[in-house]
């Protein structure tokens, strides 16, 4: 049975000798390896989950009057779009099931993808000859937060709403060019029109996707043909050698065993935790908002940065040179990016390592490096928790203008403050290393003299 | 003597098929404790999906969502088991060492080179050459592109100029009544559009407003606005100039800690205004006051319009303060 099989395939596509390979190909074994992995399994389920919910989704912003089983919203008027997705919730059996799950599905995506990326960064994966690799991966997050904030606006509730007007404003404070590319993209300034939404769509079930899919494929055929870094696991390990567990059998039911993990728990997420209860919030209309509104966590480092900063507009005569929201919304993201686009170059350039790497390095290894990562992470870390001030004043009654004002301190001075004690950490635990390893080399002479 | 015993019982076996090759993967005995895990889990799971069938036909179940997703969920999580425990006690599991592909391969990559140089070489004009490729490239790039530019105007300032408030107009409310002066009250708040406006255009960032009364003893308005309140009753753009969400919190009388007097907040990021003295910025991230809407009262009480907004509506952006608005 299994020879006819292989017989088959062989003779048909010739590829045995390739199957023969991959089964045999190796995985260094590390719990920290398998993130990246459950960001791919993921994407599957939203994938997954995504298509069934294109059957029932209408990308219309036409008006019309909701009629549905749904009491609190009979009779108001709302946009094709926000309907459906009532539809979906209330009335398409499983129908809520499957929006909960691919809702919970892009917060693990989003979630897995940085824990991915952290262990990347932070063990020095990234290096020669993976940065082809590394770019690919912070490229794909980026595309991923589009993404996500793309199916987060297309259902038109109240919320959504209101991020989508944040993003227009967001798009309209890039110098000299925000309004006429805002403009173009909208078909005309806020709301835009009924072009906008089959737009929008587009971009969320076919254009994004299919590049992230893409960008996927390629990211995890390059790992393969450089095949995964490893820890060193003995102290004469070189370079040259990957040591790990087959692919098959060793390996697969491990792997598939965690996609169906992973897709387990994204769908007992979506059928038991409440996530955007869409009917609450009503239909959007651009006069109308709520108090206390808080995005997608992926998307809290932003409204953050938005709520900091001062109150200012650059203008230069009456020419208004840079929009408030830049800082936040496009500058303080930039500048993150960039520093992970930029940092293997940089760290390249300090350090003069231009070597190719198969040993990755525990954070302790590269102080420097550990450092810098800890005070970035601090940094969107605090702007993160800084937007969420409103929520601490809503429970503690602690005054929100008084917290924005210490955050505008506190988001300069604790990064530093954070890298320097990671710096310390990391040559304390190098030192202390140390210290053991001469002493079992003192203990061991000593059992030497002693026979 | 087990040893024997195994090659013996392999021989056996093997008579049939001829085997060639020496085993590809180590032997280890069974796991018969482990394989009932295993199968067990794999029946609970159909079990489970059986389960989630029969919950989706039958319509009148409570909590279906929650039982679908359990049903769904848990089937998937014993696959999930029976795969690991097939991974961790049933298959052999080797650690193997190989060596990592090579760095590179400067062999290979000279004769790359050297094939795509060598290609070229009966093209004698190659500046020339490439200056054709790269024009013909260019050029059918940007054809590509240039239907995009359907996609919507990519210079109309009006767009963003543009309001539907114009001298006379009344203001009504979300059920088109007319407002009059007296149902403005003070500590309160309303939204109000301009009459005639139809759902779709309340829509435009242009149309609404907030409208608040405040003891004309506190108004505070600049000389350029004098005259823009209507016997206490000032109106402002109901969309913020951060980021052009709604202000919808009005802070009065007071609100402690944060703000002493009357406050209009926009809730996106709390941009905070200041309804008595022309909507100046009291707190938070915008970078311009409220744009107002100047009032007067008919003769029958009724609030309108006297011409448009002092300043542009909306959020800002690089011309908010080269054009004035527009009717």
């Amino acid at each position: 049975m299994i020879r006819r099989a292989v017989r088959y395939l062989d003779t048909r596509t010739g590829t045995t000798p390739i199957v023969r390979k991959t089964l045999r190909y190796l995985f260094p074994d590390h719990w920290s390896f398998l993130l990246g992995e459950i960001a791919l399994y993921a994407f599957i389920v939203l994938v997954a989950t995504g298509i069934y919910l294109t059957f029932f989704f209408v990308d219309s912003t036409r008006e019309v009057v909701y009629h549905g089983p749904y009491v609190p919203l009979q009779g108001q008027h709302m946009s094709e779009a926000y309907r459906s997705v009532l539809n979906i919730s209330m009335t398409v059996r499983a129908g809520l099931l499957i929006r909960q799950t691919h809702h919970w599905a892009a917060n693990v995506f989003i979630a897995a993808i940085i824990l991915h990326l952290f262990r990347v960064f932070f063990t020095g994966a990234y290096r020669k000859p993976r940065g082809l690799i590394y770019v690919i991966g912070v490229t794909m997050l980026m595309l991923t937060l589009l993404e996500a904030y793309l199916g987060y606006s297309l259902v038109d509730d109240l919320l959504s709403g209101m991020g989508l007007v944040i993003g227009y404003s967001v798009g309209l404070s890039i110098p000299f060019v925000g309004a006429n590319v805002m403009s173009w993209l909208f078909h005309g300034p806020f709301p835009g029109q009924s072009t906008l939404w089959p737009r929008m769509y587009i971009a969320h079930v076919l254009i994004f996707p299919v590049l992230i899919g893409t960008l996927l494929t390629v990211h995890v055929l390059l790992v393969a043909m450089r095949h995964h870094t490893q820890f060193r696991q003995t102290a004469t390990e070189t370079e040259r050698t990957v040591r790990g567990v087959p692919a098959y059998p060793g390996q697969a039911p491990r792997s598939i065993g965690l996609m169906f993990a992973t897709a387990g728990v994204l769908f007992l997420l979506g059928g038991l935790v409440q996530i955007n209860p869409i009917w609450l919030w009503g239909p959007f209309h651009t006069y109308v908002s709520t108090n206390g509104a808080q995005p997608d966590w992926y998307l809290g480092w932003l409204i953050g940065a938005l709520r900091l900063v001062p109150s200012f507009d650059l203008v230069i005569g009456k020419y208004t040179l840079v929009p408030n929201p830049f800082w936040g919304g496009v500058a303080f993201p930039l500048v993150v990016f960039g520093f992970l686009y930029l940092w293997p170059a940089i760290e390249r350039k300090i350090t003069g390592d231009t070597a190719f790497h198969n040993l990755v390095e525990r954070p302790r290894d590269n102080p420097l490096r550990t450092a810098l990562g800890i005070g970035i992470v601090t940094w969107v870390l605090l702007v993160f928790i800084a937007g969420s001030s409103d929520r601490v004043y809503v429970w503690l009654n602690v005054s929100y203008t008084s917290q924005i004002d210490i955050y505008r301190v506190l988001v300069f001075v604790i990064p530093l403050l954070a890298a320097a004690i990671a710096h310390r950490v990391c040559e304390e635990l190098v030192a202390g290393e140390k210290v053991e390893r001469d002493e079992r080399a003192a203990e061991a002479e000593a059992r030497l003299a002693r026979t | 003597m087990r040893k024997y015993l195994t090659a013996a019982i392999v021989l056996l076996l093997g008579r049939g098929h001829a085997r060639r090759t020496p085993r590809v993967l180590p032997t280890a005995p069974p796991n018969p404790g482990a394989e009932a895990a295993a199968v067990a889990l794999l029946f609970l799971a159909a079990l489970l999906g059986v389960g989630f069938i029969v919950v989706y036909a039958v319509s009148s179940l409570p909590d279906q969502t929650q039982l679908l997703g359990a049903a769904l969920g848990l089937s998937l999580l014993s696959i999930a088991g029976a795969l690991i425990i097939v991974g961790k006690k049933l298959v052999v599991t080797e650690e193997l060492v190989e060596p990592y592909p090579p760095d590179e391969h400067p062999g290979e990559q000279e004769l790359v080179v050297e094939l795509v140089e060598e290609s070229g070489e009966r093209i004698t004009r190659r500046r020339l050459f490439k200056l054709g490729v790269g024009a013909a490239g260019g050029t059918l790039g940007l054809a590509a592109l240039t239907p995009a530019l359907s996609f919507g105007p990519l210079f109309q300032t009006k767009y963003f100029r543009g309001t539907p408030w114009r001298k006379g107009r009344r203001l009504v409310d979300e059920g088109s009544r007319p407002y009059r002066a007296s149902d403005i009250e003070e500590n309160d708040f309303y939204t109000a559009f301009p009459e005639g406006s139809t759902l779709q255009s309340r829509e435009d960032l242009g149309a609404p407003i907030v409208l608040v009364r405040l003891p004309k003893s506190r108004l505070r308005l600049p000389p350029e606005l004098a005259g823009y309140a209507a016997d206490g009753i000032v109106a402002y753009s109901k969309i913020c100039t951060h980021a052009g969400c709604a202000i919808s919190m009005y802070r009065a009388p007071l609100f402690q800690p944060d703000e002493p007097r009357p406050a209009l907040v926009c809730p996106c990021h709390y941009s905070t205004f200041d309804p008595a003295d022309g909507g100046s910025v009291l707190f938070g991230p915008a970078g311009r006051r409220l744009p107002m809407l100047p009032l007067a009262i008919d003769a029958k009480g009724y609030l309108r319009a006297k011409g448009t907004f002092d300043d542009q509506v909306g959020p800002t952006w690089w011309g908010t303060h080269i054009w004035r608005p527009t009717p």
